[in-house]
């Protein structure tokens, strides 16, 4: 039975981390059939997060983040070429091209794409970016560096906070309009928000928060020139980010039967994709920003993730769950951990802080600019986030992993525990940010606001 | 040679800076950034600092060649 499994055709479309570090993981797991990977990017597979970074610092070249692998996968790489369609029934990937690949099991890490701004002829003027791909990093950091009057950020999420930081290392003046309470808000809450509100001002940034933009202005003949909030205001620039978070790249699946909708495709802990009917399948597996999981420790909630180590975490589970029988098969348990290096600032995450009511400082000082701050939800620890603590994370993690009490005991003796008091977490309904969330509860919470599916036509 | 740090796991201990800090680079307390390509001079310092990182983030490894089929 493994036997037959070690061997077969097995296609991955996506052509990115998730699914370099797949290919990767099936050799080592044994593999020896035909390997496939479908990408419609031009490019062999490439790190994102050095894009709002380094390369919008101007430390290093957009089309130099191409990733390592650890091991040849000896797969044929279908670059350039875009996945239309799948049928589950004759077990075909069909491609924009035409043609179509046959297989036994299929992984799908399609990920995200950056929202666009929805006026389109608004997003056509020249000086309007977003930032997902290598071409948007390099376009974006040439006018960076052109040197331009001043940078529009919509959106003050991770991703937006980073092009802003980065546009003040660079000297360039720039407005960051949000239309929550502050930045960084939908992922961490009231309280770090408001140290991240605190940061942007005092590194320079027009921060503007509690706005829409309205709309995007030209000079007449096709260059961006500024914008109009919906306060009355108007910001001149030159250079508009539009960073209001990730849209799934499901709508290829729309005929495939599977649980494919806007907050991604539905899979069991184990990576197999659901269909439609809550059905599991047993030949489709998801991994990656694209897929939505079920976690024991927050309620088995769905979970939606854009996180770097998630899409690592999850390919090789997945991986592994495609080479081996049913009760050899893993579970995908990683907690949640992701990091943002903004302003100077390191901001690491684990577990889910949205899952949340309240939050306590536990070590260092918002006035510090050094802490952790732990989240609880119902009394049991849910989440930690460290400011240049990154040491202290994996202590917390093991209050997660354990559903320790919240607020948390006082900790070893060697650790500087702030007596401080618990307060509500304020975590906003995602439906008032500008910026989308990069951890996505989508099941059911009773006290939380649920994404609404419209069916399509 | 390629590099990517696994940044989840990385703890700003710093070793790395201390070996390879033409490629490696602290910026602020403990934000790590780094040229994901490793110039052919550095390649050897690339490959002590990642035997060196104490969280074993350091990857190392050529990027995927497209043979054109
Ligand atoms: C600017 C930026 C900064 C980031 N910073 C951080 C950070 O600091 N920390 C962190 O944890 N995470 C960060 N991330 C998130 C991280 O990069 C993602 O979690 C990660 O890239 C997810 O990998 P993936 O393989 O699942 O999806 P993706 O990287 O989105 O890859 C999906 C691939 O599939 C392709 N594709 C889509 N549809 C099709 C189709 N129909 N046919 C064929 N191919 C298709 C896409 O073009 C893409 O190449 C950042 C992301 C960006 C964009
Ligand atoms: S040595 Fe490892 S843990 Fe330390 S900064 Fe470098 S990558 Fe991070």
């Amino acid at each position: 039975m493994a036997g037959d499994l070690r061997d077969g055709r097995i296609v991955i479309i996506g052509a990115s981390l998730a699914g370099l570090r797949a290919a990767e993981a099936l050799r080592e797991e044994g593999f020896t059939g035909s390997l496939t990977v479908v990408g419609d990017e031009p490019h062999p597979p490439y790190d994102r997060p050095p894009l709002s970074k380094q390369v919008l610092l101007g430390l290093v070249a957009a089309d130099s983040t191409g990733l390592p692998m650890r091991r040849d996968p000896d797969a044929e790489w279908r670059l350039g070429v875009r996945a239309t369609g799948l049928d589950p029934l004759g077990k075909r990937v069909l491609l924009a091209d035409g043609e179509s690949v046959p297989y036994d099991r299929v992984l799908i890490t399609t990920g995200t794409r950056a929202r666009p701004w929805p006026k389109a002829e608004e997003a056509a003027l020249d000086g309007v970016f977003t930032l997902r791909t290598r071409e948007d990093a390099g376009g974006l950091a040439e006018r960076l560096a052109a040197g331009p009057r001043r940078v529009l950020v919509i959106g003050g999420g991770f991703t937006g906070s980073e092009i802003a930081s980065a546009c003040r290392e660079r000297g360039l003046d720039v407005t960051v309009a949000e239309r929550g309470p502050a930045p960084l808000v939908g992922a961490l809450g009231g309280t770090l928000s408001k140290l991240a509100a605190v940061m942007q001002r005092n590194h320079g940034v027009d921060l503007r928060t509690g706005v829409t933009v309205t709309t995007l202005r030209g000079d007449g003949s096709g260059r961006f020139s500024g914008a109009e909030l919906s306060d009355g205001s108007r910001v001149e620039a030159d250079v508009c980010v539009v960073a209001l978070g990730a849209v799934r790249n499901v709508e290829w699946l729309a005929d495939s039967g599977l649980a494919a909708g806007p907050r991604g495709i539905a899979c069991d802990a184990g990576c197999r994709a659901f269909n439609m009917y809550g059905i599991v399948t047993d030949d489709i597996f998801v991994a990656g920003d694209v897929s939505r999981f079920p976690h024991p420790l927050f309620g088995y909630q769905m979970l939606s993730l854009e996180h770097w180590g998630n899409a690592v975490e999850q390919a090789e589970v997945a991986a592994h769950n495609m080479v081996n029988p049913g009760p050899l098969r893993r579970p995908h348990l990683a907690l949640p951990t992701f990091w943002s290096t903004q302003f100077g600032l390191n901001i690491k995450s684990v577990g889910v802080p949205t899952f949340s009511d309240h939050v306590v400082i536990a070590q260092g000082s918002l006035e510090a600019r050094r802490l952790a701050m732990v989240y609880g939800y119902q009394g049991r620890v849910t989440a930690a986030v460290t400011v240049d603590m990154a040491k202290s994370l994996d202590y917390y993690r093991h209050l997660i992993e354990t559903a320790a009490p919240f607020p948390p005991p006082p900790g070893a003796a060697d650790r500087a525990i702030a007596a401080d008091i618990p307060v509500p977490s304020d975590v906003p309904d995602p439906k008032g940010l500008s910026h989308g969330p990069t951890v996505a509860l989508t099941g059911y919470l009773p006290d939380r606001r649920l994404t609404v599916v419209q069916p399509r036509g | 040679m390629r590099t990517v740090v696994d940044l989840t796991h990385c703890q700003g201990y710093a070793q790395c800076v201390f070996l390879a800090p033409k490629v490696f680079q602290l910026h602020g307390e403990e934000g790590l950034l780094y040229a994901p390509a490793v110039p052919d001079d550095q390649a050897e310092r690339v490959r002590q600092a990642a035997a060196a990182c104490p969280v074993q983030a350091i990857l190392l490894g050529e990027e995927v060649s497209v043979d054109g089929r």
